[in-house]
């Protein structure tokens, strides 16, 4: 049984081959890490598997169904949400509404029940407010919904683009270094808040994150990649003691939780 | 948002729209007794400066497409609706009889007329030029301006540069009253302001602050971005039918790139992506340009300045994204306090 | 056969200019991701410069007294006429787009405008708005080669805008504030970490495009006979539309595009309708923007997510 999975897919940017034959399978219902070094492709992973990338080489399915060179839109449709690993936020608007624009499926009156204010459109209005209400509470951010999202702290802005993609109703969920910037502290609750995100709302979630700590608390497998290719996979005991993933973060990440980018042209 | 959005109560709506429809006769009759000509000229002028500014941050605030050539989109509606009146007033009058019922029937069917047409030229510039994102809708939307302008130079059965004025000595019929511009902003804002406060209204301020986000939100982009072009393009050509039949007749000189300019400085002085704004900013711009009349010339170089002073020192406009008596917009009855 | 030669002599010729104008577009949004809409009033005043200028040397008593204007004096027209342009273009960066790099993309789009606006109708205010005869700086020899009329002006034109792009190439490619363009149009911040002035290179970027610019504006002239203020508006939304055809920020693109443009309009002017002339413009335009949006000569540029 698998939810997603990655069949020798290849991904070149003019001349640099970003991923090659990279391959690797999600069960549904799990918390799976990827990792590896800077510039490794995890973001590029995730900007093919959502559709932002159209992939060179190999294949993407999702629940059965194949989802490579999908638009975004489509994928997100589909039952793929994500996060971006430097926040795209729709700044100006509030947190509630933020959450509110991924509501699609709870927005079931067309444009015409809007324009006439019908009971329709008041029900979809209120189911909709629920919904984003009951995700900002779960994500810690109940209290701040009527604040201009780009006006929270930073923690605060990962955590609502989580409770954003929830809102899409997805059965996996894509988290790009959710721990970012965060403390301890706030890491840690993190790591709580994704435990109750599978084990209470039943999503499935690939975790891209520098933070080892929250990576190995919280995934039960663990894919590695560097320089676009599959390196390990195994439980995080396994990766912990693996050759090739300890000689590929040697020195590169002696303070594994700095804030970096990865470099996808 | 407040709490739960309460069920519709209709026969209430019922009893506003019909109180408004009567507000607005008497103050017709009000406006056309107690003022002179030349101030009743500049009321109706503001009105339809409002249905143009209103409709034009649709898709230029609150969506965040930039589009400088809506004076194309105004110029169908204007010569589209001229038009279809000419043409359809003999045959409504055969079955309803001369009189204001059938002027009535005539000119709203002409409106509609041409709202449909630069609704449909809406798309036509839009579904090319908004699939990409950036500012190549500003671009495209300039020269299609221009293109109108060329089409309607030399489009003989529209009068070509002379100017279209219908078959009579007498030039365009004169329907445009205050009440049918003012029903009109009403129709228009109301529209526009339940098309705003919506979960569409939403999607569009998602698309304005982060495309890619919003897509990878199952928002349908280019889909909506089409769907508030196409509505702006229409509520201009409202504009345009209104604008026709308040003098004998119109050239394609009324549309120049000037027009777009006027649109553009409505907006931006009262504030992108505000409603309230928007009108604010169509009512400045008709009391400008009269009051500027003796400095004709000056007027576009007084436009550029301010365009790049209020850019520079108060970029969010007078208003901002704020609305102007927001309990009044936000209530969910039928017709928003419009002003 | 003849008719087809002389369309294309001609096409090129207006093509050679809207390639100059062209180039100052795409490098401008290169480096800023900007629509510089005042470019086109750029054009429009670097010809009213080089009127003024050849005015003021006297261009009235050669003409007068028979006898044409020296070559030199003619440069000195045109030379004059790109520095004091370049001076405009560095003038509007400060004031109307510096400011407001920063702010969201549409405020300086909008301040772009207001340039634009401002230029054309100041212009129209100081110079009124009819159409001025442009002062003979060539007088105009024809010759015939096999049934084509070809003019010294045609092929002065020809000579000064290859003159230009080549220079403009070497300088791109050879001199540190070329480097310095490219690497910012590539990446600013990677660029202002490296050490390059980017206030200073995009000074440099404005005031060379300005500069071709004027050299289009004194060449329309020649070509066309007679400027207004408002010859900035249709010319410059030509050249942008040479730009985006040639894909906006390659260089190579802009000349390719302008002179793709040219040749289309003389042929429809030359063999559809006169009427049309504009209006193929904008259908290439539609039509590139559906089929090929980043250009001939452009790679897709995908926004980092």
């Amino acid at each position: 049984m698998t939810l997603l999975a990655l069949e020798r897919v290849d991904k070149v940017f003019g001349g640099l081959r970003a991923l090659r034959g990279v391959s690797f399978e999600v069960a549904p219902g799990s918390i799976f890490g990827l990792i590896g070094p800077n510039g490794a492709g995890k973001t590029t992973l995730f900007n093919v598997i959502t559709g932002v990338y159209r992939p060179d080489g190999g294949h993407v399915r999702f629940d059965g169904g194949e989802i490579g060179g999908l638009s975004p839109a489509r994928v997100a449709e589909l039952g793929i949400a994500r996060t971006f690993q430097n926040i795209r936020l729709f700044r100006a608007m509030t947190v509630e509404e933020n959450v509110m624009v991924a509501g699609h499926k709870l927005h079931r009156a067309g444009l015409a029940s809007a324009v006439f204010r019908t009971a329709a459109h008041a029900s979809d209005e209120n189911a909709l407010t629920t919904r984003a209400r009951e995700l900002l509470e779960v994500l810690g951010l109940k209290d701040h919904a009527e604040d201009v999202a780009g006006s929270l702290p930073y923690g605060s802005q990962r955590r609502l683009e989580i409770a954003r993609a929830l809102m899409l109703g997805p059965k996996l969920l894509l988290l790009d270094e959710p721990a970012a910037g965060m403390n301890s502290s706030e890491a840690f609750e993190l790591e709580r808040q994704i435990r109750f995100l599978r084990d209470e709302l039943g999503v499935t979630i690939v975790l891209v994150e520098h933070n080892m700590s929250v990576v190995m608390s919280v995934c039960e497998r663990i894919h590695v990649v560097d320089h676009g290719e599959t390196i390990a996979e195994g439980t995080p005991a396994e990766i912990k003691v693996h050759p090739r993933v300890l000689a590929a973060y040697l020195g590169q990440e002696a303070d594994p939780g700095a804030a970096d980018e990865e470099t996808a042209p | 948002m407040e709490a739960a959005l309460k069920k519709p109560r209709w026969a209430l709506r019922a009893v506003v729209a019909a109180a408004a429809i009567a507000g607005l006769y008497a103050a017709g009759l009000g406006v056309q007794a107690g003022f002179i000509e030349y101030v009743q000229r500049i009321i109706l002028l503001a009105g339809i400066n409002v249905i143009l500014a209103v409709g034009l941050n649709l898709i230029n605030g609150t969506t965040g497409q930039f589009s400088i050539g809506h004076a194309g989109f105004m110029a169908v509606g204007a010569y589209a609706a001229a038009f279809t009146g000419v043409h359809l007033a003999p045959h409504v009058a055969s079955l309803l009889g001369a009189g204001s019922t059938a002027d009535a029937v005539t000119f709203n069917v002409a409106l509609l007329v041409g709202a449909l047409l630069a609704g449909a030229t809406g798309v036509l510039v839009g579904l090319p030029s908004l699939r990409l994102k950036g500012d190549y809708l500003a671009i495209v939307t300039l020269g299609f301006g221009e293109i109108i302008r060329i089409l309607l130079n030399n489009a003989q059965f529209l009068g070509a540069a002379t100017g279209y004025s219908g078959d009579s000595a007498a030039g365009l019929p004169a329907y445009t009253s205050f009440f049918w511009v003012f029903f009109w902003v009403l129709v228009v804002v109301a529209l526009i302001r339940n098309v705003t406060f919506s979960q569409t209204g939403r999607s569009l301020v998602a698309i304005r602050e982060d495309e890619i986000a919003a897509e990878a939100m199952a928002t349908p982009t280019t889909r909506l971005k089409v769907l508030a072009f196409t509505l702006s393009a229409a509520t201009a050509g409202i504009a345009g039918g209104l604008f026709a039949h308040m003098q004998s007749g119109i050239r394609p000189e009324d549309f120049r790139f000037d027009k777009s300019i006027d649109m553009i400085v409505m907006i931006i002085v009262g504030g992108l992506g505000s409603i309230s704004g928007a009108a604010l900013g169509g009512i400045f711009v008709a009391v400008t340009l009269e009051v500027m009349r003796d400095l004709q010339q000056y007027r576009l170089v007084l436009y550029a300045l301010l365009l790049i002073v209020i850019m520079l020192v108060r970029p969010e406009g007078l208003l901002g994204s704020r609305e102007l008596g927001l309990a009044l917009f936000r209530r969910s009855s039928k017709k928003p306090g419009a002003t | 056969m003849s008719e087809f030669f002389q369309q294309i002599i001609n096409g090129l010729s207006l093509g050679s200019i809207y390639a100059l104008i062209a180039l100052g577009y795409t490098m401008v949004y290169g480096i800023l991701k900007l629509i510089n809409f005042a470019h086109g009033e750029v054009f429009m005043l670097g010809a009213y410069s080089g009127y003024f200028l050849a005015s003021a040397l006297g261009v009235e008593r050669y003409s007068a007294s028979g006898q044409s204007f020296p070559l030199g004096l003619a440069l000195v027209v045109l030379l004059g006429a790109m520095a004091l342009s370049a001076l405009l273009g560095v003038t509007i960066e400060a004031l109307a787009y510096r400011p407001v790099r920063s702010a969201p993309r549409l405020t300086p789009l909008i301040t772009a405008i207001g340039a634009s606006l401002f230029l054309q109708n100041a212009a129209v205010l100081l110079f009124t708005p009819n159409p001025r005869p442009y002062p003979p700086i060539l007088r105009e020899v024809r010759f015939t080669l096999g049934g084509v009329i070809v003019t010294n002006i045609k092929l002065a034109i020809f000579v000064v805008a290859i003159v230009l792009m080549i220079g403009l190439h070497q300088f791109v490619q050879r001199t540190w504030t070329g480097r310095a363009m490219r690497a910012v149009s590539m990446n600013m911040d990677a660029a202002r970490l490296m050490g390059i002035d980017v206030n200073a290179t995009i000074r440099a970027t404005f005031a060379i495009g300005s500069a071709l610019a004027a050299a289009g504006g004194i060449l329309f002239g020649l070509d066309q006979i007679t400027i207004n203020p408002l010859m900035g508006v249709l010319t410059g939304l030509k050249a942008f539309v040479a730009a985006v055809l040639g894909g906006i920020g390659n260089i190579p693109g802009a000349v390719v595009g302008g002179l793709l443009i040219g040749l289309a309009e003389q042929l429809t002017a030359g063999y559809l309708s006169p009427d049309y002339r504009d209006a193929i413009t904008f259908l290439i335009l539609v039509v590139i923007l559906v089929l090929k949006p980043e250009g001939l000569l452009g790679v897709v540029r995908q926004e980092k997510v």
